[in-house]
């Protein structure tokens, strides 16, 4: 070891001894406690670990501690400690909903106040260069902005009764950088873990002597496949459990895990991974589509053949005869590419025995119950006696749905009886964490001279990679949703999830809908191109509404609200088209376009039960306690499930405390997915708020309208003047504690579907219309959004500030799919490779919001996550066709590939 | 394994010689060892008197090898230096800016590196020095393909130096797939001199089309005595593609273009970039 490196840390004196070229992020959080300091991707793409070295911000992952020797760094923390800026700039970025999931907030944090001290009054130019070295995944940089500049935009002051813009209720920890986050649990010195990867699309492999490598190198275990004490099988969907926590004979995928390693810290740190002793024979892969649908491919999963994982499939009407009657119809081939979540959290957990015995999981997740029931199989354990807690989720948008760390730190803990942790690094994370499908469909549609669509057939093949994870998912709402939210009265829609040798597709913000609204979308524009008629208005011709039944039959008499949305649209469409027409007026090589893209999203899970249940209760001395169990990976679920529920009281949000996810202290409230929390959580919370308001009534002997005030050991109960004071120290307690609970459970009512997919798949839909402004320059076929307008029909906004930072979230992931992001197993294993959105290139967003109640949600809320999603891909392809003249059937729509486009219509 | 922080030239060369690995911003250290192992000793070169800084003497600028690209991109400069200004506020964001420097985007030798095409149009050679001694030699001659260069494993690269250059602009375009943060499918340098409306002389560099970055003197040499005015004009980029001016590039297929898109950007990058060198040049 060498001699200490001494240096000053939020101005004081510290020092350490590491070895040398250790990553002054990794001396900042393992042996000086700054934990505010997040590591995203060890390569300074990200920006997370944004320090101030002498001022200057830095990547600390990117820099030798030793030459941090003498200097002066400063982090989060210690900023808000000692400069007024940064203090300033966190009370806004709490205001403004500049934090969602708060894992970029720290870095984004340290280097605003690094602009803002060189300039206090930058304009966006500059501070979009001072601050593009951070990456957002959540928020879209439409917030940060706000919040970095202090300009106009809502603000989070509000009431918190229900409609009303409230700051996020966890959001303090997040710009004081105290959120604990899934790596920020273990304490330091803590035993680790680190996994042993196929480095081969699909290999056999056969592993050595292990017990002689541990010994030799001080492992205090290596794990197998042989150290599953249960089944050495995980999946989502209830008979596609087909993924191994570590492979048996053969992987499937780069990255598949075959072995792990435990031990100290040092003893992990010095071991090469590529030393292991493991032998590899690499076999031939059947790594896309066309390669594992060919005769003769490699089955990957022997019960089933030809490699089709499982298909979905809705009919309605004749539709050959529906395109027959057409008076135009128009087909396509579309495609779409692996999408990674990129959340800029990379997975990581802690796991030990609690002091109660059980084996408790610490980790960012997704769906806490379902981790427990799946371990409970791996470990072949009661499910009672594993506790998941999750942390703070630094993103999740679908991908932390499934497991990845969890399996391993479950069992390192029952190899050693230690607490152990594990931290994917970026590549690990990238390699084998689920991915959007990439999806290969062919549409025809048809319509008749009035404009009306007459038929359509989709058919489209998902590539689900390796294993299912919730592909069939996929398969199942990808035919339900791939009309769009109009009238087609023949309809025939089939969707094959395909395994590959590539990462499990799963998952992400809208499970393939996007996919095929693209295609749907694209083709509604070249028929309203053929008809000669206005896009906007030939999906007004074409809009569901109340009383007409969807391509499943289902006849909603209230709630449908995409007319809304596309009429809102309409002023801002003829104004932005009318502006193209003047610009493209004079040729030239920028040409402007304006472009449409709608879609519909049904929220919860189709046609299959998924409760949740809140409980919430007053303890003697007043206090009232909710117990939130949708986890809230950013989107807001801690503020929005309180909102409802303390309107449904009939108290100030104030007055709560919440209790937030964890299976020993909170009833199941489902996934954070589908775009079910508020609606489904909104439910249980609002019949939840309206028990305990029926009994404090009752007990009080008032009416329907008395307001309640909650004190200390009491309740009043006023109603007309009269007012009724409870006293709580008189109630007895009931097993939580509390003197007065309720818990109420909320089921959305949906039907099965039957063969031909007909039946009642969802409770409620959620719309959306998409406007993009793009500019594109055609001879290097580069696209710049200039804006985007997004109408979102949200039922009843329970928080606008936060539906604001979902529709923009959300662009900024579409915009992502549509121009830029394409994974590449093997070959886009880090963040500069693999390329998200950065802040220059989110457009300005406007976002109008559309309130059509909704009979079944809550205040008559709709679920919003993947809608803001699903239109973005489409508006902007529609945009550059209409810029240039070429229709792209290919995301991502990269300059090479626009340019190609341009070339081959002799366009260029 | 050692951490060396020598403060001087000679203890650098000696450590250098014993096979320790040179470390800067570490901007490319870290990325390429991914969640690798680090053996053998490092070298530091940030705190070595002499290697960091710009000066101006009678032959021209000296950057020194650690200056790290902020202090370029906000140096006073002459006109004729601003691609490569332009180039250093393009490396990465901020945060690499502030440790990345000139001499690793050099050393480390990607056919994409921001700092090379500018470099090339200003004349760079760079020093390099061992205990046996100091060379020079011409940029071009020390970048030998992708990832090589004529380092000797004892040397270190210790300046980039610039001859003063003639009263001129430039201009630096480079084009990728996002705002910022980018690895660019190609990039372009461009000087211009002028004298009485005509291009006196023009240079012109090509980055990530070829297995180094490239200048084209065909190119140069039929630019020479041009009206100014015809490098606004568009038939610039259909000239560019009939003549045998772009042969010294050899662009790849890989994830992030295609060869042929290559070359079609160049053509334009290369008649943006002397737009915007000839609307900045007086003359």
């Amino acid at each position: 070891m060498a001699e200490p490196v001494k240096f000053t840390l939020n101005g004081r004196p510290v020092q350490a001894e590491v070895a040398p070229g250790t990553r002054l992020s990794q001396v900042l959080r393992e042996d000086l406690g700054a934990r505010d300091v997040k590591v995203g991707c060890n390569a300074g793409d990200c920006g997370a670990c944004t320090v101030l070295v002498d001022g200057a911000p830095v990547c600390a992952c990117l820099m030798p501690v030793q030459q941090a020797r003498s200097k002066r760094v400063e982090t989060l923390r210690g900023l808000l400690e000692d400069e007024p800026l940064t203090r300033e700039l966190a009370t806004r970025f709490q205001d403004r909903g500049a934090a969602q999931c708060g894992i970029c907030t720290p870095g984004m944090l340290v280097a605003a106040t690094a602009l803002l001290r060189a300039n206090p009054a930058p304009d966006q130019a500059r501070a979009e260069e001072a601050l593009a070295g951070v990456l957002c995944r959540c928020t879209g940089y439409a917030k940060i902005l706000d919040a970095v500049l202090d300009r106009d935009g809502l603000h989070g002051g509000g009431s918190g009764s229900v409609g009303t813009p409230l700051r996020k209720l966890d959001g303090i920890a997040k710009v004081e950088g105290r959120e604990v986050f899934s790596d920020d649990v273990a304490p330091p010195g803590t035993l680790e873990i680190r996994l042993i990867r196929s480095p081969y699309a699909r290999a056999a492999f056969r592993l050595g002597d292990l017990d002689a490598y541990a010994a030799q190198h001080g492992l205090t275990a290596i794990l197998t496949a042989r150290d599953v004490p249960g089944r050495n099988r995980f999946g989502t969907i209830p008979g596609f459990e087909d993924q191994p926590v570590f492979a048996e004979a053969e992987t499937r995928m780069i990255g598949e895990a075959v072995a792990a390693m435990v031990g100290p810290p040092e003893v992990i740190a010095g071991l090469d991974p590529a030393a292991f002793p493991v032998a590899w024979q690499e076999l031939d892969p059947a790594d896309s589509l066309d390669a594992a649908l060919a005769p003769g491919a490699p089955q990957l999963h022997a019960d089933h053949p030809g490699n089709v994982m499982c298909t979905g499939f809705v009919a309605r009407g004749d539709v050959a005869a529906g395109l027959a009657e057409a008076a135009q119809t128009v087909s396509g081939r579309f495609e779409t590419s692996f999408v990674e979540h990129a959340y800029i959290e990379p997975e990581a957990g802690f796991a030990r025995i609690g002091d109660d015995g059980r084996l408790e999981i610490h980790a960012g997740t997704q769906a806490p119950i379902m981790d427990r029931e799946a371990l409970a199989v791996i470990l072949d354990m009661e499910a009672a006696r594993i506790r998941i807690i999750p942390t703070a989720t630094g993103g999740g948008f679908g991908s932390k749905l499934d497991l990845s760390v969890q399996p391993y730190l479950a069992l390192g803990v029952l190899a050693t009886g230690r607490p152990v942790r594990l931290t994917f690094g970026r590549r690990e994370s990238l390699q084998v964490t689920t991915k959007r499908h990439p999806a290969r469909m062919n549409v025809t549609i048809g319509a008749d001279e009035t404009g009306r669509i007459t038929g359509m057939e989709f058919q489209g093949d998902f590539n689900t990679g390796a294993y299912a994870s919730w592909g069939p998912t996929v398969a199942n709402r990808v035919p339900v949703h791939a009309s769009g939210p109009y009238r087609v009265p023949a309809y025939r829609a089939g969707a094959r999830g395909i395994y590959t040798n590539a990462p499990p597709a799963g998952a992400f913000r809208g499970f393939g809908v996007p996919q095929a609204a693209f295609a749907q979308e694209s083709l509604f524009d070249e028929l309203a191109g053929r008809l000669g008629m206005d896009p906007l208005e030939f999906r007004l011709i074409n809009a569901l509404e109340d009383g007409v039944p969807t391509v499943c039959g289902q006849v909603f008499d209230q709630g449908v609200g995409i007319r809304a949305c596309l009429e809102s649209l309409r002023p801002h469409w003829q104004a932005a088209r009318a502006e193209a027409r003047n610009f493209n007026a004079e040729s030239g090589r920028i040409r402007l376009g304006v472009g449409l893209g709608a879609g519909w999203y049904g929220c919860g899970n189709t046609s299959l039960p998924n409760p949740s249940t809140i409980r919430a209760g007053i303890r003697a001395d007043g206090t009232l306690w909710l117990h939130q169990g949708a986890v809230d990976i950013g989107q807001g679920a801690n503020t929005v499930i309180a909102q409802i529920f303390a309107q449904a009281l009939g108290v100030k949000v104030d007055d709560l405390r919440l209790i937030g996810a964890d299976t020993a202290l909170t009833p199941d409230a489902g996934k954070t997915s589908a775009s079910r929390q508020t609606f489904v959580t909104g439910n249980a919370a609002q019949a939840a708020g309206r028990a305990l308001r029926a009994m404090i009534l009752r007990r009080a002997n008032m009416g329907e309208g008395a307001r309640i005030t909650l004190g200390a050991g009491w309740i009043d109960v006023a109603e007309a003047g009269k007012i009724q004071r409870l006293e709580l120290g008189a109630l007895a307690p009931d097993a939580h504690g509390y003197v007065l609970a309720a818990e109420e459970t909320y089921d959305p009512p949906t039907r099965p579907l039957d063969e031909n997919g007909q039946g009642v798949p969802y409770a409620q839909f959620g719309y959306a219309a998409q406007m993009a402004v793009v500019e594109v320059d055609t001879a290097l076929g580069t696209t710049r959004v200039a804006r985007m307008v997004a109408a979102h029909d949200v039922g009843r906004a329970i928080n606008p500030l936060l539906v604001q930072g979902q529709v923009e979230g959300g662009i900024a992931q579409g915009l992502g799919m549509a121009l830029i992001e394409e994974y590449i197993p093997g070959a886009t294993e880090n963040l500069h490779d693999y390329l998200i959105p950065t802040i220059g290139d989110v457009p300005p967003i406007t976002t109008l919001i559309i309130e059509e109640p909704d009979a079944h949600g809550p205040f008559g809320a709709k679920g919003l996550g993947e809608h803001a999603l699903v239109p973005t891909a489409p508006a902007i392809a529609n945009a550059i066709a209409h810029a240039t003249g070429v229709r792209p059937r290919r995301l991502p729509i990269t300059p090479p590939r626009l340019a190609a486009l341009i070339r081959e219509a002799g366009h260029g | 394994m050692a951490f060396f922080m020598p403060d001087n030239l000679s203890d650098a060369l000696i450590a250098r010689a014993r096979g320790a690995r040179p470390v800067a911003g570490g901007t490319d250290f870290y990325p390429a060892l991914g969640e690798g192992v680090i053996s053998g000793d490092l070298l530091d070169l940030t705190r070595i008197q002499g290697l960091s800084g710009i000066e101006h003497g009678p032959e021209g600028w000296r950057i020194g090898t650690a200056t790290p690209w902020a202090q370029i991109a906000c140096a006073d400069l002459p006109p004729a230096f601003e691609a490569l200004r332009q180039a250093a506020r393009q490396v990465g964001a901020v945060q690499v800016q502030n440790v990345g420097t000139i001499g690793g985007n050099l050393v480390n030798a990607s056919p994409a590196a921001d700092g090379v095409p500018p470099l090339l149009v200003l004349g760079a050679q760079v020093e390099l020095a061992s205990r046996a001694g100091a060379r020079h030699l011409p940029l071009a001659d020390f970048l030998t393909g992708p990832r090589q260069t004529a380092l000797a494993p004892d040397e270190l690269l210790v300046a980039v130096h610039l001859p003063d250059p003639p009263r001129a602009a430039s201009a630096f375009v480079k084009l990728g797939s996002r705002a910022h943060l980018v690895i660019s499918f190609a990039m372009v340098a461009a000087l211009i001199e002028a004298r009485a409306g005509r291009v006196r002389a023009a240079r012109v560099a090509v980055g990530a089309c070829s297995p180094v970055a490239r200048r084209l003197p065909a190119l140069e040499a039929a630019l020479a005595g041009r009206p100014l005015a015809d490098l606004g004009a568009p038939d610039l980029v259909p000239e560019l593609a009939g003549a045998e001016y772009l042969a010294p590039l050899a662009p790849i297929d890989d994830i992030r273009a295609d060869r042929t898109y290559r070359i079609e950007a160049a053509r334009w990058l290369i008649a943006d970039a002397l737009r915007q060198a000839a609307e900045k040049v007086h003359g």
